[in-house]
C-alpha cells in the first residue's frame, strides 16, 4: 500500500471528489494560483479551471458566507480558512447561520459545506499561526467537527465530509501535514464520521486524544512500554458528534483514563470526556480521570522555549502516564 | 535488503504467540513451505512454513519468546530477490526524503527531519529537541510519585466493587499504589492468591506463602526442576484462569449405555470398511450432548463481562491428549450432524491433534467441551471448565455392573453396561437445577439409543 503524508491525503481526497462530483468546488485565500499556503490544492486550478477553484479576497466572513449560499443552493463547497487563527471573522456565518439552517427551516434546507482549517502549533507559528480552536465549534450543535491524525483517516474522513449533507469543520493539524506518514489505499474508501478508533491496544490505562497528540501519545506509550506500563490509545477522530462508546468501553477495562490534547485545558474536550467517564464508568475507575492539555494562556509564544513549554511532547505525556500508572 | 519474516496472524482474537522451537538455524538453506518454526498460541501450536526460498540469516526471537502478531521474527536472503513478496510497505517510495525501513501501517508514524512549516519550506524544527531537554526528568522515580499522603484506606470505586465481587478483605492487602493505595491490580492478585476473607488463618497462610515462595521447597535431595514447555505454560495459564475466574460446581449421574454399546458393536465393522475410520462411543455421546445443548441453551453459553452470551451455534470440542499436551479440536455445528457425520468429522481432527498438526480453525469457536476420560480408565472426574465456556462434561469408563431393573416380573438383578457422566459448570451462569436438567437430557438421549438404530450413515 502506498505511504503518503497527511497533506497528500487531504489533496487526494479533494481531487478525487471533485473528479467524481461536479458540484464540488474549492474556495479560499491563495488556493488557486498559489495552490494554497500548504499546497493542499496544488495543481487544482489547471485541472478544474477557475470556475471550481476560486481565489477569494482576504475576508473569511465572505468565504464562509459564499460557501453557505452555494451549499444551500445545491453545490458542495470546500472552503479553506488559510489558518484556523483567521476564522474568527467567519464565526457569525458558521456558528450563527450554517449550524442552524437545517433546524431553522424545519429540515427543508441544509448546508453540505466543508470548512477546512489548518490548526495547531509546533511549527514556530507564533500567536497568529498556532491557535487551537477545536472546542469552539465542537460546542455548537448543528456542526460536525472532525480532527484526524493519520493520512488514512484524513483522506477517508474528508471524503465522508464532502459527501455529508451537513456543515463540517475539518481540522487539520498543520504539524502532521508532512511529519506523519502512513499507508493510504489506492481504492475509493470513506471513514465513518463519528467513530473513534483504537490506535494502540493496552491494559493499564486509556489515553483519549486526537490530532497530532495521537502520535505523541503513541510514542509515549512506546517510551513506557519497557517499564511494564501497557497503554491503550483511543483516537477520537471526530469531536462532534463525540463517540463516547469507544473510550468508555476501553476505560471500563483499563480503569484509568488520561485525556491528552493541545487545545486549552479549561472547558476543553478533556472536560467533556472526563465528565462522561465519571458519569458512565464510575464503578470501574481506579484513579482520578486526568487531563494533560495546553496551558490557559492567550497564545503560543514564538520563542522556541515558550513554544516547547506550550506544546505537548511524548516526554510530557510519558511523565503523565507514569504518574497515573503509579497511582 | 534481507527479507523480513513476520509472525503471521494466526486465528481470530489471537494477539500474540510463543516461539516454540526453531526448526532451522541461521545459515540453513530453506525451500518455500519448509517447516521453519513452531508457533504456540493459547489455542494451538503449529509449524509455520518458510514464506520463500532462500537462506535464513538471522533469528531475532529465540525459542520461548513471546511476540505479538506481525512482529519480525527472523530475516532471510531470498534466492530470487525479484520475487513478489506481496509486501508493498517494504517498497521505498521513490525519492521520498525520509523513507524509513520501519513499516508505518495505517496508524502511521512521525518521520524525523520533516519540514513542518507552511509549504514545507526550510524550517528549523526546534520544538521536539527543546521539549526533550526540558522534560528530561532529573529524578524520574520521584516525579512519577508525588506525595499525596497516606491513601492506604482510601479505596477507588473499582477496588470496592471487585473486592465485594471476589470476597476480598481489603484490610489484608498491602497496597502497591501511591501512598500505599490498594490498586485494582492488587485486588485481582489477591483474589487469585485466594486471600479471601472466608478462610481466616488459612487465607493468611496462603497469602504469606504466595509472597515468599519457600526457597527450601525444591531443595530436597532427589528433587529436580523441570522447565515447562511453552505449551505446558500456556495450559497452566489457562487452567489457573478458569479455576480462579469461574466458580465451578459439579454434578454426576449414571447412564445405562447397554444399548449404545450394542448399537456400536453392530455398526462399527460396516462403518470402518466404508469410511476407513472408527465409529467410536464419542460419536454417540457427542450426538446426545449436542441435542441436549439445543434444548438447554444456557449450558451452551459463556459468562462475559457480567453478561451471559448464549451461543447460537453448538460447536462441541473434544479434549485430546496430544504429544505436547492437551488440545481441544472443535466439531462445528455438532447438533446438525448425524452420529455417522460426527464420527466422520471427528476422525481427521483427532488424527491431526495427535500428529500435532491442528490449524487455528480446528480449535476455534468451541461452545462446550467433552472430556472422554473413560478412555483413560477414569470412573469419576471433576474437570476444569474450558474458559470461557459455561460447562464441560466428562464421559467416564463404561463398566459392566449388576443393576436392579424393574420389569413385569418384579425387580431383578441384571448385568448392564454403565457409564458415569459428570458435569462441571459455571455457577454464575446456571444453577444445579439447569445442570441436572441438562445431564438428564443427555442420559435420556443416550438411553434412547436402540441396537437397530439408524446412525445416519
Amino acid at each position: 500500500m502506498a505511504v503518503k503524508t497527511v497533506i497528500e491525503a487531504v489533496r487526494e481526497a479533494m481531487r478525487e471528489e471533485m473528479r467524481k462530483d461536479p458540484r464540488v468546488f474549492v474556495l479560499g485565500e491563495d488556493i488557486a494560483e498559489r495552490g494554497g499556503v500548504f499546497l493542499a490544492t496544488d495543481g487544482f486550478l489547471k485541472e478544474f479551471g477557475p470556475a471550481r477553484v476560486i481565489d477569494t479576497p482576504l475576508a473569511e466572513s465572505s468565504i464562509a458566507g459564499i460557501a453557505i449560499g452555494a451549499a444551500v443552493n445545491g453545490l458542495r463547497p470546500i472552503a479553506e480558512i488559510e489558518f484556523a487563527d483567521f476564522v474568527w471573522p467567519a464565526m457569525n456565518q458558521i456558528v450563527g447561520e450554517a449550524a442552524r439552517i437545517r433546524y431553522g427551516t424545519n429540515g427543508t434546507k441544509f448546508v453540505p459545506m466543508v470548512v477546512r482549517m489548518p490548526y495547531g502549533g509546533g511549527v514556530r507559528g507564533g500567536l497568529y499561526h498556532s491557535q487551537t480552536i477545536d472546542v469552539v465549534f465542537a460546542h455548537q450543535p448543528g456542526l460536525v467537527v472532525i480532527a484526524p491524525s493519520t493520512p488514512y483517516d484524513a483522506k477517508g474522513l474528508l471524503k465522508a465530509a464532502i459527501r455529508s449533507d451537513d456543515p463540517v469543520i475539518f481540522l487539520e493539524h498543520k504539524r502532521t501535514y508532512r511529519l506523519v506518514r502512513g499507508e493510504v489505499p489506492d481504492e475509493d474508501y470513506v471513514v465513518t464520521i463519528g467513530e473513534a478508533d483504537v490506535k494502540r491496544k493496552g491494559d493499564d490505562m486509556t489515553i483519549v486524544t486526537y490530532g497530532l497528540a495521537v502520535h505523541y501519545s503513541l510514542e509515549a506509550a512506546e517510551l513506557v512500554k519497557d517499564e511494564g506500563i501497557s497503554v491503550e490509545v483511543v483516537d477520537l477522530r471526530t469531536l462532534a458528534p463525540l463517540d463516547r462508546t469507544t473510550f468508555l468501553e476501553s476505560v471500563r477495562r483499563t480503569s484509568k483514563a488520561l485525556v491528552v490534547h493541545e487545545d486549552y485545558h479549561t472547558y476543553g474536550v478533556g472536560a467533556e470526556v472526563a465528565a462522561t467517564i465519571a458519569q458512565e464508568a464510575f464503578h470501574d475507575l481506579d484513579a482520578p480521570v486526568t487531563r494533560l492539555a495546553g496551558p490557559d494562556v492567550p497564545a503560543m509564544g514564538f520563542a522556541p522555549t515558550l513554544e516547547a513549554e506550550f506544546m505537548l511532547s511524548p516526554e510530557k505525556i510519558a511523565t503523565a502516564i507514569r504518574e497515573l500508572a503509579a497511582y | 535488503m534481507p527479507f523480513r519474516i513476520k509472525l503471521p496472524q494466526v486465528g481470530e482474537s489471537v494477539t500474540e504467540a510463543v516461539i516454540g522451537r526453531w526448526l532451522r538455524k541461521p545459515g540453513d538453506h530453506i525451500e518455500k513451505f519448509d517447516p521453519l518454526v513452531e508457533i504456540v498460541t493459547d489455542k494451538v501450536s503449529m509449524e509455520f512454513p518458510a514464506p520463500h526460498a532462500g537462506t535464513l540469516t538471522r533469528i531475532i526471537y529465540a525459542d520461548g519468546a513471546e511476540v505479538p502478531m506481525g512482529t519480525v521474527i527472523a530475516e532471510m536472503d531470498l534466492d530470487d530477490p525479484s520475487v513478489d513478496t506481496g509486501d508493498e510497505a517494504e517498497a521505498q517510495p521513490a525519492g521520498a526524503p525520509d523513507s524509513s525501513p520501519e513499516e508505518v501501517g495505517r496508524v502511521g508514524r512521525m518521520v524525523s527531519g520533516a519540514n513542518v512549516g507552511p509549504t514545507g519550506g526550510v524550517f528549523a524544527d526546534a520544538t521536539r529537541n527543546v521539549a526533550r531537554q526540558d522534560a528530561e526528568p532529573a529524578q524520574p522515580a520521584q516525579a512519577a510519585r508525588p506525595d499525596r499522603g497516606d491513601l492506604s484506606t482510601r479505596f477507588s470505586p473499582v477496588v470496592v466493587r471487585l473486592a465485594a465481587q471476589h470476597g476480598v478483605d481489603l484490610s489484608r492487602i498491602a497496597g502497591t499504589g501511591i501512598g500505599g493505595r490498594v490498586t485494582k491490580q492488587d485486588v485481582i492478585d489477591a483474589s487469585r492468591r485466594g486471600a479471601a476473607t472466608t478462610g481466616g488463618e488459612a487465607a493468611e497462610a496462603t497469602h504469606v506463602a504466595a509472597r515468599e515462595p519457600g526457597p527450601g521447597e525444591s531443595a530436597a535431595p532427589g528433587d529436580r526442576t523441570v522447565e515447562p514447555s511453552p505449551v505446558r505454560r500456556m495450559i497452566a495459564a489457562r487452567m489457573v484462569r478458569s479455576a480462579t475466574e469461574i466458580p465451578h460446581a459439579w454434578t454426576a449421574i449414571e447412564v445405562d449405555v447397554t444399548n449404545m454399546v450394542l448399537a456400536r458393536e453392530g455398526k462399527k465393522a460396516a462403518f470402518a470398511t466404508r469410511h476407513k475410520a472408527e465409529l467410536s462411543y464419542v460419536a454417540f455421546t457427542l450426538h446426545a450432548i449436542a441435542r441436549a445443548l439445543r434444548s438447554n441453551p444456557l449450558v451452551n453459553s459463556s459468562w462475559q463481562d457480567g453478561k451471559i452470551l448464549v451461543r447460537g451455534a453448538v460447536n462441541v470440542g473434544i479434549a485430546v491428549a496430544a504429544p505436547h499436551g492437551l488440545v481441544v479440536p472443535v466439531i462445528r455445528d455438532t447438533d446438525k450432524l448425524t452420529i455417522a457425520g460426527i464420527a466422520r468429522a471427528t476422525a481427521p481432527l483427532v488424527e491431526r491433534a495427535r500428529a500435532n498438526r491442528l490449524t487455528p480453525a480446528d480449535v476455534q469457536d468451541g461452545t462446550f467441551t467433552l472430556n472422554n476420560t473413560g478412555a483413560l480408565g477414569s470412573v469419576l472426574g471433576m474437570a476444569i471448565i474450558n474458559h470461557p465456556q459455561a460447562a464441560i462434561m466428562n464421559t467416564e469408563a463404561i463398566v459392566k455392573r449388576p443393576v436392579v431393573v424393574s420389569g413385569s416380573g418384579g425387580d431383578q438383578i441384571v448385568v448392564r453396561s454403565m457409564m458415569n457422566v459428570t458435569l462441571s459448570f459455571d455457577h454464575r451462569v446456571i444453577d444445579g437445577a439447569e445442570a441436572s436438567r441438562f445431564v438428564q437430557d443427555v442420559r435420556r438421549n443416550i438411553e434412547g439409543y436402540a441396537p437397530s438404530m439408524d446412525i445416519g450413515d
